[in-house]
């Protein structure tokens, strides 16, 4: 719903006490999280976008996408441990593992994929050990995809409506939004004759990313902090960015500043959308007309089923 | 049997510490809150906060009846709701011990605050059967202890957060001075002593009630229809059923009036039920992502 409408839809009445949350807000921090999340994608996805460049013989592009993948890993990481509430306890993330706890999976995924990527990079950069760097830039490509996704998993794994009910279009609109941003970057950095899969690579991923935010869209009230406030209209620029990035690519992409424009909406629509849904998740929090009345709505069906 | 299976994250779990990996250990033990008899002291606040060395954590008014203590968190492990509802004329006596003449008292205050009848609720930590702060925890520092309670270990936790949007009635927190989560402990170190819990010793009119979960169950379904025999219609059992979202809560509560009404939420179902959904998900899209590249790569050459 764009800005000035007003919904058709009343407002449910419901109780709470004092109009309070009942849940808690996360404590997660911003920027660090969004910016985890949207680094997370990029670098995820980079490394496969490198892999496809070093088997197919673009060393330009593969050399921009090494250096995304393992500087996407190493900001993430710097993220991540910043927003701990005692950094210096950060290894305890790695004291065991938890197929429960998405952050615990996604620690053991971050910390081979970090020194992998820093590896091939290093490795891309000085034309040393070149063997031991494409192994290595293998093994980032391999868990790339996972890096990009498991993220939606962090934070669909939680009692926040807004992310809980999403779980199922999170993990395809984070990690299209990640291959959007990889090709973007690709597009904005590699040398003119190797764009072509970091253009296709951008275009397919941010169709994915529209598919899925749309999806959202739809999931109901629910939904409401994806469409209504501040993070609705941070969800509506991430789209328009996509969307512009989308167009600019199929209106002229080899014409190299358009192509190098494309290349920043994608990027920035990315980042934006990180932002959006995690705003969104916040303010899903902080209304408790967000676990009341969907919550009643699905003890009345219960009751009507007979159960 | 599978992790993402019922029992395991979600649904009927009948032996919690046995799921966890005690082999031999003591009956599950909790509280049964009886909101019914709560006088709104707040002994329990205070029993609390001085067992557990808990810091201040401000002396605003909030201007919500006489709660100024506003909600559970890192620093509040025990809360008392204050709820005025408009008298409907239709009061019934809850048995409540007083001084003056006993026909017809009720909880309703007299005097200044005539037609307002009062809810009184300490709320606690709910030590779910499936808690999703224990299960999201990627450090273990949250974990459950042989009387099936769950319990926070400060020497280990990093201070994640991840355990505050995962918890279905937004009790953990983090204490932004500290860094840490935390709430609390079921008075861990008093029950391996072999003692009850501050705020149930402290209770004056036994609301809060400690003992073994499967003996507290009987007592609440007992004091439910006590109350309905009465007439007290509203009476509502919450966190008691071994089959609601959260496969049942160690500290459950016996309610006046629906649960949204004292800051709970009616319906809670522990995250963890869909992990298999959301791990299958996350699958599906890091398999688009893989295709998604490849075809990056196809077709023509540029």
């Amino acid at each position: 719903m764009s800005r000035g409408e007003r919904s058709m839809v009343p407002e449910p009445e419901f109780s709470s006490y004092y109009g309070r949350p009942i849940l808690k807000e996360p404590t997660w921090k911003t920027p660090d999280v969004p910016l985890y999340l949207f680094a997370g994608g990029l670098a995820g996805a980079s490394a496969v976008l490198a892999e496809g460049a070093a088997l197919t013989g673009r060393p330009g592009l593969e050399r921009v996408a090494r250096l995304a993948a393992s500087g996407g890993a190493t900001a993430g990481t710097v993220f991540l441990v910043h927003d701990l509430g005692r950094p210096e306890r950060f290894l305890n993330m790695l004291r065991v593992f938890k197929p429960t706890s998405p952050l615990s999976v996604g620690s053991f995924v971050l910390a081979p994929f970090s020194s992998l990527s820093a590896l091939a990079a290093v490795s891309v950069v000085t034309g040393r050990l070149r063997g031991p760097g494409r192994l290595a830039g293998l093994g980032a490509a391999a868990l790339g995809p996972p890096l990009a996704t498991y993220t939606a998993a962090l934070v669909a794994n939680t009692a926040i409506p807004a992310w809980h009910e999403a779980h199922r279009e999170l993990p395809f609109a984070f990690g299209g939004s990640g291959a959007a941003a990889a090709g973007g970057l690709g597009m904005l950095l590699a040398p003119a004759a190797e764009t072509g899969p970091a253009t296709r690579m951008a275009l397919l991923g941010g169709a994915l990313e529209l598919a899925a935010t749309q999806r959202i869209d739809g999931l109901g009230l629910v939904a409401e902090p994806y469409r209504e406030g501040p993070p609705g209209r941070l969800m509506r620029t991430a789209r328009s960015l996509t969307l512009a990035g989308a167009a600019l690519t199929v209106a002229g992409a080899k014409w190299r500043p358009l192509r190098r424009l494309a290349g920043a909406a994608y990027l920035a629509g990315s980042l934006t959308m990180r932002f959006g849904v995690f705003e969104a998740g916040l303010a899903s929090a902080r209304d408790p007309k967000y676990v009341v009345v969907p919550q009643r709505e699905r003890m009345e069906r219960r009751a009507k089923m007979g159960v | 049997m599978s992790l993402f299976s019922e029992g395991r994250l979600w649904g009927r779990l009948d032996d919690v510490q046995h799921d966890a990996g005690y082999d031999e250990h003591p009956p599950r033990m909790g509280f049964f809150t009886d909101t019914s008899v709560c006088i709104g002291c707040k002994a329990c606040e205070v029993a609390c906060k001085e067992w557990n060395e808990i810091p201040e954590n401000g002396y605003l008014l909030t201007g919500m009846s006489y709660d100024n203590t506003g909600a559970l968190g890192a620093s509040t492990w025990r809360h008392v709701a204050f709820v005025e509802k408009p008298l409907t004329g239709q009061e019934t006596d809850l048995g409540m011990p007083g001084l003056g003449p006993p026909a017809g008292e009720s909880q309703a205050a007299e005097s200044g605050d005539a037609g307002i009848q009062w809810l009184m609720s300490s709320d606690v930590c709910k030590h779910c059967t499936h808690a999703a702060c224990l299960d999201v925890c990627p450090t273990g520092a949250l974990f459950r202890t042989e009387f099936g309670t769950v319990v926070v270990q400060p020497d280990v936790c990093n201070g994640c957060g991840y355990c505050v949007p995962a918890c279905p009635y937004g009790v953990i927190d983090v204490r932004k001075e500290d860094g840490r989560a935390f709430k609390c402990t079921l008075c861990y170190d008093r029950l391996k002593e072999g003692q009850q819990p501050a705020c149930a010793q402290a209770c004056p009119t036994e609301s809060i009630q400690f003992g073994e979960v499967s003996e507290l169950r009987l007592r609440a379904a007992n004091r439910l229809q006590e109350l309905k025999d009465q007439g007290v219609d509203a009476a509502q059992l919450y966190g008691a059923d071994p089959d609601d979202g959260v496969g049942g809560d160690g500290a459950f509560f016996l309610l006046l009036d629906e649960p949204e009404v004292y800051g709970l939420p009616p319906d809670p179902i522990v995250t963890t039920r869909d992990l298999g959904s959301i791990w299958k998900h996350v699958g599906g899209a890091a398999a688009a992502v893989a295709a998604l590249g490849v075809a990056s790569f196809l077709g023509r050459r540029r």
